[in-house]
């Protein structure tokens, strides 16, 4: 191999690591960013499905509409999960004030067998008030958290009893139903209020 | 004779020194613990606290018993890449000396399954710590509201 030749594979070969490299970031993190396996959220005008509310009331995506909306999935025999989620987002929303007192807040049931419309009376009682359980179907969940992209599993455990592995995220519309983002589990507050805030910004700038 | 006596020695020496290798739970600090309140008795409970490690050597937290729960176990909650969490039995708990393992929201928790009264907020509960060493460390708990977040509120 003359020098020539070696310094020609040399460059070929500097060449093809960068474009490995191009073509890892365009998946990975660039705009050919395949969606996650859950993928976002569809918007609300996009989904189908009926529950009933905490007080017996028929819901659905469309009674979100009209409203900035923050939903999340759950389930009441959640030891740890769910309450620190709810009462997470009873200080976001104690945070927020007036600011947030038009919001919907919903908390959706991925455990409708024990979860009837009393017990999600009883147990949001005892965060936030703007805080709504819906419940209802299975098929009617698994329907609803399709459109949100939410999962959920029965996990058998000691002595016939069960839990739900599910969805920790927060998932935030703004008025006009459109998905805006997500707040993880757990998010410091410094973080999700200033995402809700832009949920609700959204809607005073006249979004159709 | 002489021989037994020897090996007799020999094996106090050596439980001696396995004692001392996993002693420790004479050195475990628990701070910050609270409960949240249930809702009757159906819904499993959770309590949080941390533990500290003082001594010298590494304790290994092995069990839990408390009159309130049939079966009080510590439990990991973990999230995964796609925002699902799930929670499963955490095993035993090995703290290293000067470390403190924490038990908080989201992360390590006590599970307090098969509740035989309702927790309730004000009120306060007795949990006992089994160490590997056949130790044990009883701490009182107090039990907050079911919104609670953190020892404080
Ligand atoms: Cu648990």
């Amino acid at each position: 191999m003359n020098r020539r030749t070696f310094l020609k594979f040399a460059f070929a070969g500097v060449i093809t690591m960068a474009l490995t490299l191009v073509v890892g970031w365009w998946q990975v993190d660039g705009p050919g960013k395949s969606e996650q396996t859950g993928g976002r959220p569809v918007d609300l005008s996009e989904m189908e499905f009926r529950l009933t509310d905490h007080e017996g009331e028929d819901v659905g995506p469309k009674t979100l509409i009209g409203q900035p909306t923050m939903v999340f999935f759950g389930f009441t025999y959640c030891p740890d999960v769910c309450p620190t989620t709810l009462s997470d987002i009873s200080g976001w929303l104690d945070d927020l004030g007036e600011e947030a007192e038009e919001m919907n807040v919903v908390f959706i049931t991925v455990d409708p067998e024990r979860d009837t419309v009393e017990a999600m009376a009883e147990y949001v009682g005892y965060f936030h008030p703007s805080i709504r359980g819906w419940t209802g179907p299975q098929e009617e969940i698994a329907r609803a958290a399709q459109g949100f992209r939410a999962r959920y599993k029965r996990v058998p455990t000691e002595g016939d009893d069960y839990t739900m592995d599910h969805t920790a995220s927060v998932f935030l519309f703004n008025a006009a139903g459109l998905f805006t983002t997500i707040i993880d589990y757990h998010e410091p507050r410094e973080f999700a209020v200033p995402k809700i805030r832009r949920a609700l910004a959204e809607e005073t700038e006249g979004v159709t | 004779m002489q021989k037994t006596i020897g090996s007799l020695i020999a094996a106090m020496i050596a439980s001696a020194v396995a004692t001392t290798a996993v002693a420790g739970s004479e050195d475990v600090v628990v701070e910050s613990a609270w409960a949240r309140a249930s809702i009757g008795v159906s819904r499993p409970g959770a309590a949080y606290m941390k533990i500290r490690n003082t001594g010298e050597e590494v304790v290994k937290l092995t069990g839990l018993r408390t009159d309130l729960a049939m079966m009080p176990e510590i439990h990991r909650t973990s999230t995964n890449a796609e925002g699902v969490s799930s929670m499963a039995p955490a095993g035993e708990i090995e703290i290293a000396p000067g470390d403190a393992v924490a038990l908080e929201p989201g992360g390590l928790h006590v599970m307090l399954m098969r509740l035989q009264r309702a927790m309730v907020e004000g009120g306060s509960f007795f949990l006992t710590l089994d160490f590997s060493d056949g130790g044990e460390v009883v701490v009182e708990i107090p039990v907050l509201g079911i919104a609670a977040r953190g020892p404080e509120n």
